[in-house]
C-alpha cells in the first residue's frame, strides 16, 4: 500500500492507520512474557528441541537403534567378546576393542551412503575420479527410489484404514508386468519405457485390487489375504521365469531375458562414470510422492479415502461408497507398489529372477510407518532407509558386519518411532504433541 | 464392525443367503469337476490305501468313473443346500461336498500317474498333514491366548523364527533337544514381552507392533545366523531331531495308532495344549475372565478383574506356546536353522486362528486343513502331476484365501481385540 494513491478512500485509510496505531500501543501489554516462558529465541528453541516432538523423537529413535545395533555388533564378534573375559583385569582393552569395532562399522555405514572424505580429497587433488565421490549418494538414491514407492503404497492404504501387508506381492507383480512389457513388446525408445511402467503399475494395481474387493465383498481381512497373495505372487514369479519365451535361452537357471534397451530407466549420472547407477526412478518416486500428497489433500477421492479411514460408519452415513473406496484404495496402492517393482527391474536389475525385488515390499511397510503415513515423510524415510541399505553394503564388505544388522536397525527405528512415549520416557523429554503414526482407524479384525 | 454389517441389520432376508450362495458354488464346482476331471482322468485305476506305503493292497477306483461320480456327489450335495430346511445340515453338507470335490480331483491326479505309482497312501498323507499342521496349531493357540484377551498377535511369525533359532542354538550348545525346546519357548516369550510392553504399556497400534517385531525377528536371527552359525555350523547349528515315543498297545490301531501314538513331543504337546486351552478357556475362572477382558474390558474392570495384568499374562503365555511351535522347524522338520525358514507359516497360523473362529478346537481343525493342503501338494509331486510344482506350492495359500473369504463368512473377533485398554 502506497501512501496517497489516487483510488484510496481517505476515510478508510485514516481508520486503518488509527487502528494500527492502537494495536501498536496495545502490543506491549499483550506480549508481556509470562514468567515460565524463556525470553530469548535460543532458549525457546532449546526447550522445544528437548520435547517429544516429531523431529526429536525420530532423531532419538535412530540414535537408540544405532546403540542397540552397536551392542549387537560387540556381542556377536568373537574377538571382542574374548576381551570381555578379562574385563575386570583390564577394562580398557575390552572397551577400546568395542569402540574400534563399532566406530569402524558405523564409519563405513556413513562412507557407503553419504560421502567418503578420502574420495573427496582424492578428487580435489586429482588422484581419484569424481565418480567415487558421487558413488555413495548414487547408491543411496538407487535404493531409495523403489522404497519410496512401496512406502507410499503402504501409507496410502493406511490412510484409508487398511493394512496393506501385500506391498511385496504387488511389487513382484509390478516387476513381472514391467519386465514382460520390457522384453516382449517391440516398441520405440521412449514409448517403450512408458508402456513398461504402465504395465507394472497395472499388474500391481490388479494384485492390490483383489484383497480390496475381497474385503469389500466378503469382509475377508486384508492382513490375511494380502500376506497370502505375497506368497502366491512369489510362486507365480518362480513359475513364470522358467517358461519358454521368458527364460533366457542361454541359461538353465531361473533367470529371464534382459529388458530391451529402449525400456530401461536412463541413468542420471551416467556421464560421470558407469558405476553410478542412480536412474530416473528417483525422479519418478518424487513425482509419485507429490501426486499422492495432492491426491490425499486436494482431491475428492483423497477426502473420501481419509474419511473412510477415520470412520467408515460415519462415511457410509454421509453417503460415501465405503466398499468401492476400499477396493479403489487398494488398487491405487497396488499400482504404486507395482511401480516400485518396475523401477527395480527396469533400473538396476534388468532381468527377472526369483529375488528380483529383494525385500523392497516388506521394507516399504517400515518406510510407510516411519514416514508416519504422510507422503513427504515417506520420501524422507525412504532416503534414510536407502542410505542404511547402501551403507550396509559397504559395512558388510569392509567391516564384516552382515547386512541383516541394517534390517534390525530399521525395525528398531520404527519400533521407537511408533512408541514416542517410550522414547520420551527414556530421555525424559518434555511432553509435547507426540507425532505418532497416523494409522487412522485401521483396525485389527 | 466389518464393512457392510449394515446389510446384516436389514430385516428382509435376501434370497441369496450365504447357504444358498455356497450351495450354488458347490453345485457348479461339482459339475465342473465331473466334466473336467472326468475328461482328464485316464482309464487306469486310482488306488487308495490306508497304509503308510504304496506297496500292499489298495482299493482300486476306475479313474474316469471315480472323477465323474465324486463330482456328481458334490453337485448333489450343493443342490441339497438349496432345499428348504437344509440350513441345519449346512456344515455336514459342506464337508461332504468339499471332500467329494477333492476325491474327484484325486481320481484324476492319481489315475494319470505312471503305472505302479497310481496309489495314494492315505496313512502317509494323513501323517504328513498332521506333521505340517503342528506349527499352525501351536501358532494358532498362541493367537487364541492373546486375542481372546484382546491383544492382536501378528508377531507369531517372529516368535516362530526366534524360537526356531534359539532351539537350534541351545540344542547344539547343550547337546540336548530339551534344552532347545526350553530355549525356544523363552525366545518366544521375549518377543511376546516386547509385544505386550509396547502394546499394553505404550498403547502402540498392535498390528503395527506385530509387523515391526516380525521384521526385527527376521533381522536379528538373520544377523546372528550370519555372524555365528554360518561361520561355525558344527558348534552352533547342528541340533538332533526330537525322539519318537511309542505308546504300547495303542500304537497298533490302524491309521490313528501310528498317527497319534507313535509320535513326538510336538504332536503330544500340540494336542494336549488344544485340550488344555479349550478346557481352560470355557471351563475355568481364568477362561471366563480372559473372555470377559477380550469382549468388554470396562465391564471386567468394574467387577474387579485386573485387565492389564491378565493381558500381560496371556500374551506372555502365548509367546511360550508360539516359541515352542518355532522349535518344530529346527528340531523336527529339519535339523538346522536357516534364514527366514518359517516362510510365512506364522501368518498361515494367524489365518487358522480366524478360520477357526478364535477357538482352540477350531484352530486345530483349520490347521489340519492347511496341513492337508500342504501335504497334498507334496503328494501330487510324487505322482508326477501335470500341474507345475509352483502352483502346487501355492495351494495352502490359495486355500487360506478361499477359506477366509469364501467359507468362513463374517467371523466375529473378540469385541475388544486390538483395542488398548486405558483405565479411567
Amino acid at each position: 500500500m502506497t501512501e496517497g494513491s489516487p483510488d484510496k478512500n481517505p476515510a478508510t485509510a485514516a481508520t486503518a492507520a488509527a487502528e494500527t496505531l492502537a494495536a501498536a500501543e496495545r502490543l506491549p501489554r499483550h506480549a508481556a512474557p509470562t514468567p515460565a516462558e524463556p525470553r530469548s529465541f535460543a532458549a525457546r528453541f532449546l526447550r522445544a528441541l528437548w520435547s517429544a516432538n516429531t523431529v526429536t523423537v525420530t532423531v532419538l529413535a535412530v540414535l537408540l537403534a544405532m546403540i542397540v545395533g552397536g551392542i549387537l555388533i560387540i556381542t556377536s564378534d568373537p574377538d571382542v567378546r574374548a576381551k570381555y573375559s578379562y574385563f575386570f583385569a583390564r577394562p580398557d582393552d575390552a572397551l577400546a576393542a568395542s569402540w574400534n569395532k563399532v566406530s569402524d562399522a558405523y564409519a563405513n555405514l556413513f562412507k557407503g551412503s553419504i560421502v567418503d572424505p578420502l574420495a573427496v580429497r582424492g578428487a580435489i587433488n586429482g588422484t581419484l575420479s569424481w565418480e567415487r565421490v558421487f558413488f555413495p549418494i548414487s547408491e543411496t538414491l538407487t535404493y531409495a527410489a523403489p522404497l519410496a514407492l512401496t512406502g507410499l503404497a503402504f501409507a496410502l492404504a493406511l490412510r484409508g484404514g487398511l493394512f496393506n501387508i501385500g506391498v511385496q506381492g504387488q511389487a513382484i507383480m509390478g516387476a513381472i508386468g514391467a519386465a514382460l512389457a520390457g522384453f516382449l513388446l517391440p516398441l520405440p525408445v521412449g514409448l517403450h519405457l512408458i508402456v513398461a511402467l504402465l504395465a507394472g503399475l497395472l499388474f500391481g494395481a490388479l494384485w492390490g485390487y483383489i484383497p480390496g474387493i475381497l474385503k469389500a465383498r466378503t469382509g475377508a481381512h486384508e492382513v490375511i489375504t494380502t500376506i497370502m497373495l505375497n506368497y502366491i505372487a512369489l510362486f507365480f514369479l518362480a513359475w513364470l521365469i522358467v517358461q519358454d519365451g521368458v527364460q533366457d535361452p542361454g541359461r538353465t537357471d531361473a533367470i529371464s531375458k534382459p529388458v530391451d534397451g529402449s525400456a530401461r530407466l536412463p541413468h542420471l549420472l551416467g556421464w560421470l562414470g558407469p558405476s553410478l547407477r542412480v536412474h530416473l526412478g528417483i525422479v519418478l518416486a518424487v513425482l509419485a510422492v507429490w501426486a499422492t500428497a495432492w491426491l490425499l489433500s486436494r482431491s475428492s477421492f483423497g477426502f473420501e479415502l481419509r474419511a473412510v479411514g477415520l470412520n467408515p460408519e460415519a462415511s457410509r452415513t454421509a453417503g460415501m461408497a465405503v466398499t468401492t473406496t476400499y477396493a479403489l484404495v487398494m488398487a491405487v496402492a497396488g499400482g504404486l507398489a507395482g511401480l516400485g517393482g518396475s523401477t527395480m527391474v527396469l533400473g538396476p536389475a534388468l532381468t527377472l529372477t526369483p529375488a528380483v525385488i529383494g525385500s523392497v515390499g516388506f521394507d516399504g511397510i517400515l518406510v510407510g510407518l516411519l514416514g508416519r503415513a504422510r507422503p513427504w515423510g515417506v520420501l524422507l524415510a525412504a532416503l534414510l532407509f536407502g542410505a542404511l541399505q547402501a551403507g550396509g553394503n559397504r559395512m558388510q564388505s569392509f567391516s564384516g558386519i552382515s547386512l541383516e544388522l541394517v534390517e534390525v536397525i530399521q525395525a528398531l527405528i520404527v519400533i521407537f518411532v511408533a512408541a514416542p512415549a517410550l522414547v520420551a520416557a527414556l530421555f525424559r523429554l518434555r511432553p509435547a504433541r507426540a507425532g505418532g503414526i497416523e494409522t487412522g482407524m485401521a483396525k485389527g479384525w | 464392525m466389518t464393512v457392510d454389517e449394515a446389510e446384516a441389520v436389514a430385516i428382509p432376508v435376501p434370497f441369496w443367503t450365504r447357504e444358498r450362495r455356497v450351495g450354488t458354488g458347490l453345485a457348479v464346482a461339482g459339475l465342473l469337476a465331473a466334466v473336467i476331471f472326468g475328461l482328464l482322468a485316464t482309464s487306469q485305476d486310482a488306488k487308495f490305501t490306508l497304509a503308510e506305503t504304496i506297496s500292499g493292497s489298495a482299493l482300486p477306483i476306475p479313474g474316469t468313473l471315480g472323477a465323474v461320480v465324486f463330482g456328481l456327489v458334490a453337485a448333489v450335495t450343493g443342490g441339497a443346500m438349496l432345499a428348504p430346511g437344509a440350513r441345519r445340515w449346512f456344515p455336514w453338507l459342506l464337508g461332504v461336498g468339499i471332500v467329494a470335490v477333492i476325491l474327484s480331483f484325486l481320481c484324476w491326479q492319481v489315475s494319470q500317474a505312471p503305472v505302479g505309482l497310481n496309489v495314494m497312501p492315505i496313512g502317509n498323507v494323513a501323517h504328513t498333514s498332521l506333521e505340517l499342521s503342528l506349527p499352525l496349531i501351536l501358532g494358532g493357540l498362541s493367537g487364541v491366548l492373546c486375542e481372546r484377551s484382546g491383544v492382536i498377535n501378528i508377531a507369531i511369525e517372529g516368535q516362530f523364527l526366534v524360537g526356531a533359532f534359539a532351539a537350534a542354538m541351545a540344542a547344539t550348545l547343550a547337546a540336548s533337544v530339551w534344552a532347545g525346546i526350553i530355549a525356544s519357548a523363552l525366545a518366544g516369550l521375549l518377543i511376546a514381552a516386547l509385544l505386550a510392553f509396547l502394546a499394553i504399556r505404550y498403547l502402540v497400534d498392535q498390528v503395527v507392533v506385530g509387523i515391526v517385531l516380525n521384521v526385527f525377528a527376521l533381522g536379528l536371527t538373520g544377523f546372528l545366523y550370519e555372524q555365528l552359525m554360518a561361520k561355525d555350523a558344527a558348534r552352533y547349528n547342528q541340533p538332533s531331531r526330537v525322539p519318537t515315543w511309542q505308546v504300547p498297545g495303542l500304537s497298533d490301531i490302524p491309521v490313528l495308532g501310528p498317527l497319534l501314538f507313535k509320535a513326538n513331543v510336538f504332536v503330544y504337546g500340540a494336542l494336549a495344549l488344544v485340550v488344555l486351552i479349550h478346557l481352560g478357556l470355557f471351563r475355568t475362572r481364568w477362561g471366563l475372565r480372559t473372555r470377559a477382558v477380550g469382549e468388554h474390558p470396562t465391564a471386567a474392570d468394574t467387577v474387579g478383574i485386573r485387565v492389564l495384568g491378565l493381558r500381560y499374562r496371556n500374551v506372555l503365555v502365548g509367546g511360550l506356546v508360539a516359541g515352542f511351535g518355532g522349535a518344530y522347524f529346527t528340531l523336527l522338520s529339519t535339523t538346522n536353522f536357516n534364514k527366514g525358514m518359517t516362510s510365512g507359516l506364522g501368518f498361515v497360523a494367524l489365518a487358522a486362528l480366524i478360520f477357526g473362529r478364535w477357538t482352540p478346537i477350531g484352530v486345530l481343525l483349520a490347521a489340519l486343513f492347511f496341513g492337508f493342503a500342504n501335504a497334498l501338494a507334496f503328494f501330487l509331486g510324487t505322482v508326477s502331476s501335470p500341474i507345475p510344482s509352483q502352483f502346487l506350492n501355492m495351494l495352502p495359500y490359495v486355500a487360506t484365501i478361499v477359506a477366509v473369504a469364501g467359507l468362513v463368512g463374517r467371523v466375529r473377533a473378540p469385541a475388544a481385540d486390538g483395542k488398548p485398554y486405558v483405565k479411567g
